[in-house]
């Protein structure tokens, strides 16, 4: 009979404290260890680089946060980038078929509007016909794949408007305007996520969905909302990709779904839901990028680079299951 | 056989048992002691420190400090695996039975016979040793049946079985009864007995006081973690041990002083959902608290169901104020005032998980909106009223829920529903599961709420809580309503006539 509080045994105010930064900690220490390693690392032109690489995924990963924290999955971001990308492309490219090169803005609107119709699909389907999220995405990873490369003939989409690779390449100020983005997006959903109540009843339905309905709460429209947000940050990436690389790229974000659980889950977000924060995120994002950035540095296969990946993946798991064992 | 257990020999000892959770002090210094052939039962509020006692005992737990001796050794479980092989079972509260597997393979499992080369499981001999087990305490059930055929009540019976085929010294029992019926509880008492002449010690947790009347030689009382005193049942009657439980003088169990009026507040008429209850009509008048009887499956939760929109009914209406109302949704009835306390807090009424705070407002939040944002400062003053109005045990509104006692957590669903400023109340078993301090003031509160012109529609189980604290009492049985009783004619025996 659990009557009596079945908190962890104390371990102590300091280890309470190390323990809820373990990810900061570990970040600090890895930079450290990286900056002895190669003096080329603390260079700003390196850190500004690392940025631009993990502002793509970071974004994913924003998405990734709301519909985790929901007791849902989205393996279709990948897919859904490379979806978003080639649309924008295909409205900026001087040389796709006969659709004629429109405003960046309005090119960029219509690519995220299609990410977030995909997005609004899964979203749907889930909460309406009751398809489990793990289904309904993996079939979205494939259906828009597919699609993708049959908008785009498979080929790249290249010859796009100068402005509009300012998305990509410009800076704002000193932060490369991919970077700048990020970090507005990173903002909003922060705001969303704990200063309205849609996000509160994110963490709500992820909690209990039984209790969240009987409060009053429609789940189903909240379930609805993290697969578009997903959708829609998804294609936001797209955009800023195809712009940093010059093309919209029908194969681009291959296997980025793992990338953006990884970080989620290493920055502490519970798998069924209603556990985790966007800090804990931003952190995994960043964790993520400065190893593969350290390990590139020291010229370690990226063979080598995927097995150090999963390890740490398992290993933030690992710890957080130790963690919740001693609850026992 | 009346052992008072004071002559026998001490099976089992802990001194001085300390343990401290998070930032609360849950065993402070208990010390206890079982002899051979006795029943011990151990009594407390929740939160009181039994369960927690008890896993310590087990090996689930690590005590801070103090000692345990078994037949005179020191010892310490690091694991139940531990304690069971030194010779201490337990029969707990939730059973945990494999539903494909037959009586016999659960009741062995882990210590199955085997053939002569150690390969295959010996069938034969492992119905016979389940046999002669369930012979041992005069069950019949078949060893080879499969247990999701059993019946709760013959699954307790089987876990019983189990822990007895450890042949343990001491048994702990933890709410034996809660899942089973009167017949079956004789059968437990009959087991017991036999136990004791056995020479065995058992410690006996219950809720239920009458039983520890009748089943035990002493009672140990916990207060908040503390040792309170021990003393023999035949010396103390059941008021003298409530008293010891709780620190205050408690006038009666039940709080009532609440008068109904005749204005008809919330009307429902043939209100049916296929399966689940058939066409239902009821008023409830401003002032009242409407009690709803009947047996476990009568419908009386799906009607509740059906009139707040957590399920579509198949047809009839609902009137307030004699206006019709369209409850399609949970949403709907909060907008109309009607707030639900459903049955089972863990699954349905709380995000475990979370925060007080955050289940505390999880209804209202919608209501601290400040263009986009939420007010926080709004928010955390209803948080802050609401944990002072019930008076709910936390270290901070940031507590999760789940740290929370079984009293404190349905405080927090009340809390989440006065917020919601409701003028109806529909509330399934609220006092279900916890303890008596908790379920005064849960009565007060309804007491106080039907005073203010508002309506309550409570389902329960236990007959005396009915009783208690119904206007009037509408009897639910095999899915319809199958009568109404005033306040003034109510009886026991008439409930259960109307219900069975």
């Amino acid at each position: 009979m659990p009557e009596e509080a079945s908190a962890p045994g104390k371990p102590g105010k300091f280890w309470t404290i190390v323990w809820e930064l373990r990810i900061a900690i570990a970040l600090i220490i890895i930079c450290f260890a990286l900056s002895l390693a190669t003096p080329y690392f603390m260079r700003e032109r390196n850190l500004i680089n690392v940025l631009r690489q993990v502002s793509v995924n970071g974004l994913l990963s924003i998405g990734m946060t709301f519909v985790i924290l929901t007791g849902g999955i989205d393996l279709s971001v990948g897919s859904m980038l490379a979806f978003g990308g080639v649309v924008t492309a295909s409205f900026v490219s001087n040389a796709f078929k006969d659709i004629p090169s429109i405003n960046p803005f309005l090119a960029i609107f219509l690519g995220l509007a299609a990410g977030t119709l995909l997005g609004a699909i899964n979203g749907v389907v889930i909460s309406k016909v009751k398809v489990t999220p793990f289904i309904m995405t993996l079939g979205m990873l494939s259906i828009a794949r597919g699609m993708t490369y049959i908008y785009s003939n498979g080929m790249p989409i290249t010859d796009l408007d100068k402005t509009f690779l300012q998305v990509g390449q410009g800076y704002a100020s000193f932060l490369p305007i991919p970077v700048a983005i990020f970090l507005v997006a990173f903002l909003i959903a922060w705001v969303v996520l704990y200063r309205t109540k849609f996000g509160r009843y994110v963490y709500a339905v992820g909690g209990n969905a039984r209790s969240a309905r009987i409060s009053g709460i429609n789940v189903g429209f909240i379930v609805f909302m993290v697969y578009v947000i997903s959708g829609f940050l998804c294609a936001l990436a797209g955009t800023l990709l195809t712009a940093r690389t010059s093309a919209g790229l029908p194969q681009a974000g291959m296997s980025y779904e793992l990338d953006a659980i990884a970080a989620v889950v290493i920055g502490g977000t519970s798998m069924t839901g209603g556990k985790g924060s966007l800090i804990g995120t931003l952190l995994g994002v960043l964790l993520i990028g400065f190893i593969n950035n350290g390990l590139d540095l020291l010229s370690v296969s990226s063979y080598y680079q995927q097995v150090c990946k999963g390890m740490i993946i398992v290993g933030a798991v690992m710890l957080d299951y130790f963690q919740s064992d001693s609850d026992r | 056989m009346t052992a008072t257990g004071t002559d026998q020999e001490i099976i089992l000892r802990m001194v001085n048992v300390d343990k401290r959770f998070h930032g609360v002090h849950a065993l402070k210094g208990v010390s206890i002691e079982l002899r051979r052939g006795e029943v011990h039962a151990i009594c407390g509020e929740n939160g009181a420190g039994k369960s927690t006692l008890m896993k310590i005992l087990m090996g689930v737990y690590a005590a801070d400090s103090g000692d345990m001796q078994l037949n005179g050794h020191p010892v310490r479980f690091q694991s139940p695996r531990q304690a069971l092989d030194a010779g201490i079972a337990i029969i707990e509260q939730e059973l945990t039975p494999i539903p494909d597997m037959t009586v016999a393979e659960n009741i062995f499992l882990g210590r199955e016979p085997m053939t002569a080369g150690g390969l295959f499981v010996n069938y034969r001999s492992l119905n016979r040793m389940a046999q002669d087990v369930l012979a041992r305490i005069k069950v019949r059930i078949e060893p080879t049946r499969k247990m999701k055929t059993l019946s709760v009540a013959e699954v307790q019976l089987v876990e019983i079985a189990k822990a007895l085929s450890y042949d343990s010294d001491v048994l702990i029992m933890d709410e034996p009864t809660s899942a089973i019926g009167e017949r079956e509880t004789d059968v437990l008492f009959d087991i017991i007995r036999t136990l004791k002449t056995q020479g065995k010690g058992i410690f006996y947790i219950s809720h239920r006081l009458k039983e520890i009347f009748r089943v035990a030689d002493v009672v140990t009382i916990l207060r908040d973690g503390e040792y309170i005193a021990t003393k023999p049942t035949s010396g103390l009657d059941q008021d003298a041990l409530v008293n010891l439980m709780i620190s205050r003088k408690l006038e009666g169990q039940y709080v009532k002083e609440n008068t109904p009026t005749d204005v008809p507040f919330l009307t429902v008429r043939n209100l049916r959902r296929r399966g689940k209850h058939e066409a239902v009509s009821l008023v409830l008048h401003r002032g009242e608290i409407l009690g709803i009887y009947g047996l476990v499956g009568a419908g009386r939760s799906e009607f509740l169901e059906s009139l707040f929109g957590v399920a579509r009914p198949d047809g009839g209406e609902v009137l307030l104020e004699g206006k019709p109302v369209a409850h399609r949704t949970p949403y709907d009835s909060i907008r109309n005032g009607v707030a639900f306390v459903t049955e089972d807090r863990k699954n349905s009424g709380l995000a475990l998980i979370l925060s007080v705070k955050d289940n505390t407002t999880l209804t209202s939040i919608r209501k601290y909106h400040r263009g986009p944002f939420v007010n926080r400062r709004r928010e955390m003053r209803d948080v802050l009223r609401a944990i002072d109005f019930f008076g709910i045990k936390t270290p901070s509104e940031r507590q999760l829920v789940r740290n929370l006692s079984g009293g404190n957590q349905q405080k927090v669903v009340l809390g989440r529903w006065l917020l919601a400023q409701p003028s109806i109340l529909l509330m399934d078993e609220p006092t279900r599961g916890i303890d008596v301090g908790a379920k005064r003031e849960i009565y007060k509160f309804m007491s106080d709420f039907a005073n203010e012109g508002n309506g309550v529609i409570m389902v329960s189980s236990e007959l005396p809580e009915v009783i208690g604290m119904s206007d009037r009492i509408l009897v639910f049985k095999d899915g319809r309503l199958n009568g109404e009783v005033s306040r003034a004619e109510a009886s026991e025996e008439l409930l259960m006539q109307i219900a069975t």
